[in-house]
């Protein structure tokens, strides 16, 4: 699995009121909430992005509340991955578990906005291809990959627990 | 081991658990809103689950958008309504619901020792009877609601050791902002966070519940309390049986690092927009003008917080220029407030009285800023934009510090009046 597009650069301690306001919470339809994704930040964020764009950032990010939609949201208005020095703990599971890659990387600020990146999850590399440069980032606890490879956390509890009822 | 790591263990089918361990573990509740619950369900029914585990366990709470502020949170709500009754899981109707947060413990539903788990990030607040309890995202209730169990990476501990007696006007609120304040809005990420010592053991129910309410807005996985009296004479009132304590953190027990703070040190705190860790003595603050005050929410809804603001409001009036928005957390709190004459106190002092519910606190309805705006809050998060426009600044308070400020009409100390 590969992602590869332009870098967006954010700071630390984005929020999940950042990536999605709770005004647009009272839907689940992922085209609308992707409509919203980032506008606080960044207005009209989902016009500007290809698809395919990756998303930097540094401490924490994904911290405030437990809602889904923030990953929903990213993932759905075509970014292809969020590298951050760290992220907060339930937007990881949230991200692991509808399948948005979520890369923990030390050098984020080696990676500038409008940088072209390509991303290889196999062998773990980050290549700044605009610099030329290529950084190593740790790959999940093989627990965690059962559930990535498998399609996601729904996706392997069909396989564990559904289809054997 | 850590009353976390014992509660954790004992659910997942070990004798002893370590930090960094993964572990599946049994869940004695699992929780979902009228925000996060539609999602859960959307995922439970795509994989073509068919029944829950045990309906009794789940609990679905429509708290955020309600009563209903528009067609498409109408729409969210019956989804779980549906479901609720399709799945004969616990659901509370409007006229009986209240912040999930303060209901499910008013309901007897949180018990030491428990494991729960629920779709909304301040479902750390139960941590407060002694339940190792955290937040997650809507796919996990989802898988949850079919298993049972769920995955979990044993955290390491954090102990936060106050001793002293607190200064007038210090709660629970106080003490988690200025901890937020000296260890910053990651400083326990994906760790727990155990708050002891003496300063804790003298502190009523309703505060225990505000501290591990705000533990995530450090980051962590959750906060607890040890069981003691207090917590057993709560439990014995709320469940309506007599409970025995066992669960308390041994001796040897290892901690990640212990923090000792002096409760003396602690003035009134408030924290300036936009981060929790912005916290600082109210008198840092005190001339910034307001317009509008919220006194409610998961963190400070319950009855001792409508009280202390009441004893602040009683004979007063809000300023001209300010809004002041009261919001009993539940249905309960909201009839003993009633009985006790603070609605009176709130209604002559001009504030306006809501139905339970999270409203404000999350840009909802039922007092969202306008551009420009200022509010003090009890509530938990001052994010950018987050109780209205993206230019609307919001500061966090204990009540006694919102409702002097409502009277004022700037931010100051309870003193003041």
């Amino acid at each position: 699995m590969e992602a590869r597009g332009k870098v967006w650069k954010f700071g630390d301690h984005v929020n999940t009121d950042d990536i999605i306001a709770a005004r647009y919470l009272n839907t689940t339809d992922v085209k609308e909430l992707s409509a919203h994704c980032m506008e606080s930040l960044v207005q009209d964020f989902p016009s500007k992005i290809t698809r395919g764009d990756i998303i930097v950032a540094g401490e924490n990010f994904g911290c405030g509340s437990s809602r889904e939609h923030a990953p929903v949201a990213i993932k759905g208005c075509g970014i292809s991955a969020v590298v951050a020095r760290s992220f907060a703990r339930i937007f990881l599971r949230n991200s692991i578990n509808i399948g948005l890659p979520v890369i923990e990387l030390a050098e984020v600020n080696q990676l500038d906005e409008g940088d072209e990146v390509e991303i290889d999850f196999e062998s773990g590399t980050i290549k700044n291809i605009t610099k030329n440069k290529t950084y190593k980032f740790a790959k999940y606890p093989e627990f965690l990959q059962g559930i990535i490879k498998t399609g996601g956390l729904m996706k392997w509890v069909q396989e564990k627990h559904i289809k054997s009822e | 081991m850590t009353i976390s790591e014992k509660i954790i263990a004992l659910h997942s089918g070990k004798e002893f658990v370590e930090p960094g361990e993964f572990v599946e573990s049994a869940v004695d509740l699992v929780l979902a809103n009228d925000i996060t619950g539609p999602l859960a369900i959307e995922e439970f029914e795509k994989v073509g689950a068919k029944k829950v585990f045990e309906p009794e366990k789940i609990v679905l709470v429509p708290d955020h958008f309600t009563p209903c502020k528009d067609i498409k949170s109408a729409e969210l709500v019956k989804r779980l309504r549906e479901f609720a009754k399709k799945h004969g899981v616990r659901f509370y109707e409007i006229g009986r619901v209240g912040i999930e947060h303060a209901l499910l413990p008013e309901e007897g539903l949180t018990m030491p020792g428990d494991f729960i788990i629920g779709a909304d990030s301040h479902t750390c607040t139960y941590g407060a009877v002694g339940a190792f309890s955290t937040g997650m995202g809507s796919t996990d209730i989802a898988s949850s609601m079919v298993t049972g169990r769920v995955w979990i990476k044993v955290p390491p501990t954090l102990r936060f050791n106050y001793t002293g007696k607190r200064n007038k006007y210090v709660g629970g609120k106080d003490i988690i902002l200025y901890t937020i304040g000296k260890i910053g809005v990651d400083g326990a990420s994906y760790k727990s966070m155990e708050f002891t010592g003496e300063t804790i053991r003298n502190l009523p129910m309703d505060d225990r519940f505000s501290i591990c309410n705000m533990a995530i807005e450090a980051g962590a996985k959750n906060g607890i309390i040890e069981p003691d009296d207090i917590t057993q004479a709560y439990i014995e009132e709320v469940s309506g049986h007599p409970y025995e304590l066992v669960l308390r953190s041994d001796e040897d027990a290892v901690y990640e690092n212990v923090f000792e703070i002096s409760a003396e040190k602690i003035q009134p705190q408030v924290a300036a927009p936009h981060l929790p860790s912005n916290s600082k003595d109210v008198t840092e603050y005190s001339d910034v003008r307001i317009d509008q005050a919220v006194i409610g929410s998961c963190t400070n809804g319950r009855i001792t917080d409508l009280r202390r603001a009441a004893s602040i409001l009683n004979g007063q009036i809000v300023h001209p220029n300010v809004r002041c928005i009261i919001i009993p957390a539940t249905q309960k709190v909201y009839g003993q407030a009633l009985k006790e004459g603070l609605i009176d106190v709130f209604l002559s002092a001009n504030c306006v009285i809501s139905p339970p519910t999270c409203g404000p606190c999350l840009g909802g309805h039922m007092g969202v800023l306008a551009k420009g705006e200022v509010a003090i809050a009890t509530t938990n998060r001052n994010f950018i934009g987050r109780m209205g426009h993206t230019e609307s600044y919001v500061y966090l308070s204990n009540p006694e510090v919102a409702a002097a400020s409502a009277i004022k009409g700037k931010i100051c100390h309870p003193d003041m009046i």
